[in-house]
């Protein structure tokens, strides 16, 4: 579709949200990220049945660890799209950088080691 | 199994405060059932702790180890070519695998991540409850699989107190009165007479007051 959305936005692609186990997101935080956002199907068309509904409790659990460790919830969210939903998730890659933008730079961001 | 929860992260954040280099343990036996200390918990644990301390500016080196078990001497064996590399170890195991570490490597101190709460079962994915409590002289023949001591608030012997009303316990509507389930399931067996048998007292000698327990099997000693 040739839309743009901002290049600070990194896509890891994965079979199903409900592959990715929160120590991912995590160890991303380690390594520097600023945010992170789950992009899922709608609820109700996982491929893989329930995928996307795990991937949301576990974004919630994150969201507590995250506030627990001085992180920040917020720096974690969960949206639910269609793989044909081009504009929108412009849009939420959009909405998700503004965020982050005005969140700031992750705290731990000072003494994080690139591990390549 | 044994079910855990994990301490709070400001306790566990507080314990390690002078230490820059630790040593993360977890057990895979029934601390990873209960989700509380198995390698993934300590996987999340040691993340959290390491961006926390970035955060504050005070790098920290954490080893995550995940043992078979804590409580067998062969198991804390592997660990002898690096535990005094790190200053302190952090146990995620239960309260016997935190002493025993500390048993065997008389120089180190072991820290507790965990709070040990009790012996219970996997009821739904993600839900755990205490179904015995280790009194030392089961009665489960007598109350059909119910256990009186766990699953009474009172752990009382002889049938339901008044303070059992609409099957529930007084003490919480959701806990069910242990007692109305030995009858119930003594009405399900179709062995209503047998619970109208005169039991004799419960001999509380072999349960935990009066000191720590011990058993002794001299044809397995070597």
């Amino acid at each position: 579709m040739r839309l743009s959305y901002p290049t600070n936005v990194k896509i890891i692609k994965v079979p199903c949200t409900g592959r990715v186990d929160i120590i991912l997101i995590l160890k991303a935080f380690e390594n520097g990220a600023d945010g992170a956002c789950l992009v899922g199907c709608l609820e109700g068309d996982c491929h893989y049945l329930v995928g996307n509904m795990r991937a949301r409790k576990r974004v919630e659990y994150l969201k507590h660890i995250l506030d627990e460790c001085g992180i920040g919830g917020e720096r974690v969210a969960m949206y639910n799209l269609s793989s044909a939903e081009g504009q929108h998730f412009a849009e939420v890659a959009r909405e998700m950088t503004d965020k982050i933008r005005n969140l700031g730079p992750s705290p731990a961001k000072q003494t994080a080691v690139r591990k390549i | 199994m044994i079910v855990a929860n994990r301490k709070p992260f400001e306790e566990i954040i507080a314990m390690l405060k002078p230490y820059s280099k630790i040593l993360l343990l977890g057990c895979n036996e029934c601390v990873t059932v209960c989700a509380t200390g198995g390698s993934k918990e300590v996987a999340v644990l040691a993340s959290e702790v390491r961006l926390y301390r970035q955060k504050e500016s005070k790098p920290v080196e954490i080893k995550e180890v995940t043992l078979e078990r804590n409580c067998d001497p062969e198991y804390l064996e592997s660990l002898k070519p690096f535990i005094h590399d790190y200053e302190v170890v952090m146990s995620m195991a239960c309260g016997c695998g935190i002493q025993f570490v500390g048993e065997h490597y008389r120089d180190r101190l072991v820290l507790p991540a965990i709070n040990t709460t009790f012996e219970g079962v996997t009821e739904e994915h993600g839900v755990w409850a205490e179904r015995c409590q280790g009194c030392g002289n089961c009665v489960l023949d007598r109350t059909l699989g119910i256990c009186p001591v766990t699953r009474c608030a009172k752990s009382i012997f002889n049938g339901p107190c008044g303070g059992s009303q609409g099957g529930k316990c007084e003490v919480d509507k959701d806990l069910p009165c242990a007692w109305q389930l030995i009858v119930d399931r003594h009405k399900e067996m179709n062995m209503m007479d047998k619970y109208l048998e005169i039991q004799p007292m419960k001999d509380w000698s072999t349960s935990r007051d009066g000191g720590p327990r011990k058993r002794v099997r001299e044809d397995l000693k070597i």
